[in-house]
């Protein structure tokens, strides 16, 4: 799933202290998982920044409210009714949502709440790690279910590195290296053979080098 | 091994005697002169001579600049490239213009991480990996085509070089296996990481020779002089994928301070007597890092010079 | 034992301090609170094994927002007492209702010109 953080209270506070009617709008989405931007944040959100209008003598109509997800029209259409009643709304969603909110609401100020980190897992709560990158040509099967794109810092497809030591990546000693779980599980898997094979370079037109991507499922489009 | 390129390097290693190279590496900022200087220090000492690209990840003169230089003085040089800072286009583009100025000598490289750098926040492009490198000056210089399929008449003649980290993670029968991959990828000669644990070298020595390996490819052994104890600390704690053995450190602290760079070019020198004996060792690599006005001495003190000349 | 503590204070019963949400906290501030502290059991002791530690964890976020947001975080604090501890605990009151008389009303009681009314209920 998506995993974001809150940005620093502070930031938000610079971005809405102008305004007087402010919304704060979660998603239910992945951002409610990793605890970033779902009902619960935003109420949170939401209050802080009364407490702040309220200790600065100002009246302000702060509310919050949470969608079911921001990345469809249908969800971002509840707020239809609602949009003019604000100056600018403060989306708690990935940013997706927060883009998709400002294409359907083109006058409104729609601001970022969260910072959008990458597709990842939930190791534990408040531990998420990443471990796709959405490259658009899934090579897991050649590489022992583990991603060289994602886990490995230099993204090398004929790893590891000579940076590798005891396990961990030569960047940072949390991270452990991508090529030597790879390399093990190659071997658990009885798969040793593929590693000693060289991985052509790869084609990253599906990836974020082919420009902005797009889907079109003529087997789903009516 | 035979010659297949015009690489004075290559003729070396093929005429059968040890072959010696080094490194200098460029200045940061735009002063040429340095690097005719370090070439001028090291160049009747060695076969040829690399120039590392942007090494650490800190910006300097780039390789090719440095390496056009020493040829114009006359000197062979090994162009280092790293696939951190460019991607296929600008790589490709760069070996054809190093061709073009008859530079015989590539060592393919993934390059460090920007993380240990002078610019932490750029990007990184990453678009091939030193194996992916290797395969592409291959197929430019035997096929004559570009990875995009453009097809040339006048093709790099490079005698392609790669790294080897022996000591790297997780064990030497994986380094072995993933040299094993360079060399089915094409490459010609390795240059390896600084060896200090020689019996762990010459572990990954046994295996590369039971595996035929050393047959295909040309092994220089990685020395670099420790200058005091210092650095000899820094590369055993702070150099990932090195390894530095206890002795080592304890045999250069124990002689004082300003007695320890020449015990560290002692040890160099020790070190390479010792791997000469070792099967498969093709040769050295002396890498004295901003120390190059003493790569003559241990050459020379390791009986390795006069250089052999070949026709 | 007929302890005697500051009548200012209103108390508020939750099965563990591993039930006060940040939103409770927050909103008692919204309400007028001058300021608020949460006991609970002492840590390594809870009932629950970690619901006083998530109280600590959320009591730190709500003083760094209240201080962020300029209500001031040094009006929240949370204690570990036992139940043994009513003696400590009559202290802890007494203390804490002369730092807030310090503080004096909160920032959200004087902007709303509600600074003389008694503090309201907290309803979340």
């Amino acid at each position: 799933m998506i995993k974001a953080v809150p940005k620093p209270l502070e930031e938000v506070l610079d971005l809405v202290k102008d305004f007087t009617k402010v919304l704060i709008a979660g998603c239910d989405g992945c951002v409610t998982v990793c605890e970033a931007g779902g009902l619960k944040e935003a109420k949170v959100l939401a209050s802080a920044l009364r407490l702040y209008f309220t200790q600065a003598g100002r009246q302000a109509q702060i509310d919050e409210i949470s969608l079911t997800r921001q990345c469809e029209k249908e969800y971002l259409a509840q707020l239809s009714d609602k949009m003019d009643a604000y100056d600018a709304v403060v989306s708690l969603a990935c940013g997706c949502g927060v883009q998709y909110m400002a294409e359907m609401y083109n006058n409104k100020i729609i601001y970022p709440g969260v910072d959008t980190c990458f597709l990842g897992v939930n190791e534990e709560r408040g531990l998420y790690s990443e471990r796709c990158q959405a490259c658009g040509r899934c090579i897991l099967a050649e590489t022992g279910g583990i991603c060289p794109i994602a886990r490995c810092s230099k993204r090398m497809l004929n790893g590891p590195c000579g940076g590798s030591d005891a396990g961990r990546c030569e960047i940072n000693k949390d991270i452990p290296c991508g090529w030597e779980l790879i390399y093990e599980r190659l071997k658990t898997l009885g798969q040793l053979d593929r590693f000693e094979k060289p991985v052509d370079p790869k084609d990253w037109t599906t990836s974020r080098d082919g420009g902005p991507r797009k889907i079109v499922r003529e087997d789903l489009r009516i | 091994m035979s010659v297949t390129t015009p690489s004075k390097l290559q003729k070396m290693i093929a005429s059968g005697n040890l072959a010696v190279t080094s490194e200098v590496g460029p200045p940061r900022s735009a002063d040429g002169a340095v690097i005719e200087h370090k070439g001028n220090l090291i160049k009747d000492y060695v076969d040829a001579i690399n120039v590392t690209d942007n090494q650490t990840s800190v910006c300097r003169v780039c390789s090719l600049a440095c390496c056009i230089r020493l040829k114009l003085m006359g000197l062979e040089p090994v162009l280092q490239m790293v696939t951190r800072d460019r991607n296929r286009i600008a790589l490709q583009s760069d070996i054809l213009g190093a061709a073009s100025f008859g530079i015989n000598n590539m060592l393919c490289l993934t390059g460090d991480h920007q993380h240990f750098g002078d610019h932490p926040t750029c990007a990184n492009v990453f678009d091939l990996d030193s194996i992916q490198l290797i395969q592409t000056v291959k197929m430019m210089r035997d096929e004559g085509r570009l990875l995009g399929g453009f097809e040339f008449a006048v093709r790099p003649q490079m005698f392609i070089g790669a790294a080897a980290n022996p000591f790297a993670g997780p064990n030497v029968a994986m380094r072995v296996s993933r040299l094993a991959k360079k060399v089915a990828a094409g490459v010609q000669f390795i240059q390896t990481q600084c060896i200090y644990n020689l019996d762990k070298f010459k572990e990954f020595m046994k295996l590369m020779v039971d595996r035929g390996l050393h047959e295909k490819v040309a092994i220089l052994a990685g020395i670099t002089p420790l200058k005091n104890v210092g650095m000899a600390k820094y590369m055993q704690k702070r150099v990932p994928g090195l390894e530095v053995p206890d002795s080592v450190v304890r045999r250069i602290g124990g002689v004082p301070k300003e007695k320890q760079a020449e015990e560290g070019i002692t040890l160099a020198v020790e070190q390479i007597q010792e791997l000469k004996e070792v099967e498969g060792v093709r040769g050295f690599h002396i890498m004295a890092i901003e120390w190059e006005e003493k790569v003559p001495g241990i050459i020379d003190r390791a009986g390795l010079y006069p250089r052999p000349q070949l026709a | 034992m007929r302890l005697q503590y500051p009548p200012s204070v209103r108390i508020i019963e939750v099965p563990c301090t591993g039930k006060v949400d940040v939103m409770h906290l927050l909103m008692a501030f919204e309400y007028g609170a001058d300021g608020v502290i949460v006991v609970g059991c002492m840590e390594g002791e809870c009932h629950y094994s970690v619901g006083n530690l998530y109280a600590k964890k959320r009591v730190n976020r709500v003083k760094e927002i209240l201080d962020k947001v300029g209500v001031g975080g040094e009006r929240l604090a949370m204690y570990n007492l036992s139940s043994g501890m009513g003696g400590r605990f009559a202290e802890i009151i007494r203390e804490i209702t002369e730092k807030v008389m310090e503080l004096g009303p909160s920032p959200i009681r004087v902007a709303t010109g509600k600074a003389t009314r008694p503090i309201a209920e907290v309803t979340t």
